[in-house]
């Protein structure tokens, strides 16, 4: 059943345009895509590291910027145990290096330019995602 | 200078997208992959909002090299359905789900100075790193 009272559909999508915004500013000015991913393999792999350092501390500068000008109220909820936590961060390391892509390369760069491969890679991680939060509500890993 | 300050900007306005549509909530985002008990569909207009801009610009971007500022333009080559491709995938899936955080957001959260995004973003950098060790 949907979750009428957390449904946030308009900030949504507003967000939505800024980060289509950010990956345009980062296209004009890099030739290059902004998967984010992508971007930090990059800083510790000596590709135009420094380039890619700035964007990644835009994303922190980011959330400073809306708290000081939009709004104080930023929700941050993460219920998990430190353990889930890096093993998570972990498999998404690894599964994003070898699978060419996350959520912003694949599931806005690469469905925007109709790439067959990112439209089934991101079928395949909001799926598998699914699946895995399924089983640890089942499992009583969630609260 | 100018494109290094644009990729600093391009960051920042990333990075408020991020925040205003709560993809750096992990909360929200797991809300968004359980569709079995209580659905927030939300996150699927973060990804609408962002191809709607996106998909009609970079296609015109793509085409017309002479607005950019960037010397060439690099594209992924790879235009087939691999192995690498399907496995990774389903692999940082399971990770999302375990977390609630994909890389962009991870990133953000840091500004919240919460020890959880500390160790996501650390372990993250250390799953990239090994993955050349992978042979798949």
């Amino acid at each position: 059943m949907i979750d009428v009272s957390n449904f946030t559909p308009l900030p949504s999508f507003l967000g939505g345009l800024l980060i289509g915004l950010g990956v345009i500013i980062f296209f004009i000015s890099t030739g290059r895509l902004a998967g984010v991913s992508g971007i930090s393999f990059n800083v510790i792999s000596n590709n135009n590291r420094f380039t890619n350092i700035l964007f990644l501390i835009g994303l922190i500068i980011g959330p400073v910027v809306y708290k000081f000008f939009i709004s104080n109220n930023i929700p941050f909820l993460i219920n998990n145990s430190y353990f889930i936590i890096i093993i998570g961060g972990l498999l998404v390391g690894l599964g994003t290096k070898i699978g060419s892509g996350c959520t912003s390369g694949h599931g806005v760069c690469g469905i925007s330019l109709f790439s067959i491969r990112s439209i089934l890679a991101t079928i395949l991680f909001i799926f598998s995602g699914i699946i895995t939060v399924l089983i640890m509500q089942l499992s009583g890993l969630t609260v | 200078m100018i494109k290094n300050t644009l990729v600093l900007i391009s960051g920042v306005i990333f990075g408020i997208g991020l925040t205003l549509s709560s993809m750096t909530n992990p909360d929200k985002v797991i809300g968004f992959l359980d569709i079995f008990y209580s659905w927030d569909p939300s996150l699927g207009f973060v990804m609408a909002g962002a191809i709607i801009i996106t998909s009609p610009i970079l296609y015109f971007l793509t085409k017309k090299n002479s607005i950019i500022l960037a010397e060439k333009i690099s594209l992924p080559t790879i235009k087939n359905i691999d192995k690498p491709l399907i496995i990774g995938s389903l692999v940082f899936g399971i990770g999302w789900g375990m977390a609630g955080l994909c890389p962009g957001p991870s990133i953000s959260s840091l500004a919240f100075l919460n020890f959880s995004s500390f160790a996501f973003v650390v372990s993250m950098f250390f799953g990239l790193f090994i993955s050349k060790f992978i042979k798949l």
